[in-house]
């Protein structure tokens, strides 16, 4: 007995059949046609094609001499090593800091967590009064402390900065909860014994923690790259058009203007792949820079 | 030994004051819109520290919002999409889990390689051609608003479908098969095993995977604003982006708007955290 349960295969299909309908007709069909879509003139978005782009590869020659394409990548490089630093990099302390303590620990672990549940478009929105000019929090905050004049956060040479920091701050805490999960699984016994050779806190963290850690924070760092590489709601709230003067866009936000402002939409379909491509080098780079290692 | 506490004593203050300062930089934002909506936008500008009390509470912000839009219109409209989102999710999932942990077949490591090639799909990415699709079938740009958000949900369908099965898969697999052989010999069928013994065991991963599509899907601008065109047809975060672009300057109303959209997150996700954050981890560090 036993194995004979499941050796008849007929209720496989039926089983398979309802979720991969879906996937093919909603996730890998509308994937390859969008490739070709790239290669094809479309004029709008319910619109058929009317035939192949002379040459065919118009539009990927139009990406590299468009300037705002060129501040696109720019500036989502930067929110790359932004939310690389900035949320692996704080929630890796807070993640360790949490392990070493012992009452509160749950409720930090729920409160750091909250933002991501919360729609990046609200917090757009929040944000928005946040750094308002005329004044919003910040502002304010700088004119109680004696600053005479305000800041505008939403200049040229504030904008990505004012649209890095929700991005950083909402997901710091996805990224903590998964590292907090990685310490909890490190045996007690390992910080016992090394506790009874006379290891101090740091000592512990540094030696026994982070290498222990290490598969996971790779896990992270791969997901924060792929993710910032998805960043759309929230920029698009806080920096509609790439405001001011086309120097906010991200591969996302121009990618969306193209197929809806600007009525491109095999263009847009180029550069949507160009985001898929990008988010498959860079995991492959980052899982060849870190590579997994055993402990 | 009595320097070994001090010494311990002050690690642990300066851990706690650090993970203090980015509590309060997490909850503040937070209760601060949610005090100054109570407030005139006027004081808003100039005295958003304080508390709305005496002369400085007004509702004036929620009469204008419930004057301007019709919110409860929008929540319905995204309750009905994430709701019927969330639901078919779980059932195919579940499904297809199940049949890909349980079942020896040619081709299996195939679909499990799709599945986890569909997780890295960017909405960009199929977006545009699901949008040519529907509208070939016309269900989307009609008045009816229930086509609307039909459409709207069928791309979110899909792009769920992917952590869902990885989530469950894993939960399904570490369940004991004995149970299932019992029930064999019992006489029931496949199908059978399926709703009386694996959907009950598996009822907490369930929970997580459909809380996570419900959120996805009712957070999701992206897809939002390319099905929902119509006012009567937007979801509540769909309306939140259009009036930030018309009333961006009617600060008091930003404010009781995102208030509005933020509290019932903020207590479902507190009643809900359990399923929440252990589906987080699980998805995340399989996928």
């Amino acid at each position: 007995m036993g194995a004979n349960i499941y050796k008849n295969k007929k209720p496989v299909f039926f089983f398979l059949i309802p979720a991969f309908t879906f996937m093919i007709i909603f996730l890998y069909y509308p994937f390859i046609q969008n490739i070709l879509n790239s290669f094809q003139q479309i004029d709008g978005l319910g619109s058929a094609a009317k035939g192949i782009n002379a040459p065919w590869y118009e539009n990927y020659v139009k990406m590299v001499t468009d300037e705002n394409m060129k501040t696109a990548l720019f500036n989502t490089g930067w929110m790359l090593l932004a939310t690389l630093l900035g949320q692996v990099g704080i929630a890796v302390v807070l993640a360790i800091l949490v392990d070493n303590i012992k009452r509160g620990a749950k409720f930090f672990r729920i409160l750091y967590f909250l933002p991501i549940v919360i729609s990046a478009t609200a917090l757009g929105v929040l944000f928005n009064l946040i750094f308002l000019y005329d004044k919003g929090m910040i502002n304010q905050f700088r004119e109680l402390l004696g600053a005479a004049a305000l800041i505008d956060f939403k200049d040229e040479q504030h904008g990505m900065l004012t649209l890095m920091l929700p991005v950083i701050w909402q997901y710091v805490g996805f990224y903590f909860i998964i590292l907090i999960t990685g310490l909890n699984n490190i045996s007690p016994e390992l910080y016992e014994a090394a506790a009874i050779d006379g290891a101090s806190g740091l000592q512990r963290v540094r030696y026994i923690s982070l290498p222990l850690l290490y598969n996971v924070i790779c896990t992270c760092v791969v997901l924060s790259v792929t993710g910032a590489l998805k960043v759309f709601d929230l920029p698009w709230v806080m920096f509609p058009k790439g405001m001011p003067f086309n120097s906010t866009w991200l591969t996302g936000t121009y990618m969306y203007y193209q197929a809806f402002g600007a009525s491109n939409v095999d263009y847009s379909s180029a550069i949507a792949v160009a985001i898929v491509v990008l988010g498959v080098i860079m995991a492959k780079v980052i899982n060849t820079v870190f590579k997994e290692k055993d402990y | 030994m009595n320097k070994y506490s001090a010494k311990k004593i002050a690690g642990n203050t300066v851990s706690y004051l650090a993970l203090t300062i980015w509590a309060l930089t997490t909850a503040y934002p937070l209760l601060w819109v949610i005090l100054n909506s109570f407030k005139d936008r006027r004081e808003i500008m100039s005295q958003s520290f304080s508390l709305p009390t005496g002369d400085l509470f007004t509702l004036d912000n929620y009469r204008l919002a419930f004057e301007k839009m019709d919110i409860f219109g929008a929540y319905i409209n995204s309750l009905s999409v994430s709701c019927m989102v969330s639901l078919i999710v779980i059932i195919l999932a579940g499904l297809a889990s199940y049949a890909l942990v349980r079942y020896e077949f040619p081709g299996r490591n195939l679909l499990q390689g799709l599945i986890l090639a569909g997780m890295m799909f960017p909405a960009f990415s199929t977006i545009i051609p699901v949008f040519r699709m529907e509208s070939a079938w016309g269900i989307v740009n009609t008045d009816s608003r229930f086509l609307s958000l039909f459409a709207l949900s069928l791309p979110q369908i899909a792009g769920n479908m992917s952590f869902a099965i990885i989530v469950l898969s894993g939960y399904i697999r570490s369940l004991p098969v004995e149970l299932e052989e019992a029930a064999y010999m019992e006489g029931c069928t496949a199908g059978q095993i399926f709703f009386k013994v694996i959907v009950p065991l598996t009822k907490p991963s369930f929970a997580t995977v459909g809380i996570f599509s419900f959120l996805w899907s009712y957070n999701d601008l992206f897809t939002q604003t390319f099905f929902l065109r119509i006012k009567d047809h937007w979801a509540i975060t769909r309306l939140l982006s259009e009036l930030t672009s018309r009333e961006g300057t009617n600060y008091g109303l930003m404010a009781s708007t995102v208030t509005m959209v933020i509290v019932p997150v903020v207590i479902v996700y507190v009643s809900l955290q359990k399923y929440i954050i252990k589906g987080m981890t699980a998805g995340a560090v399989k996928g």
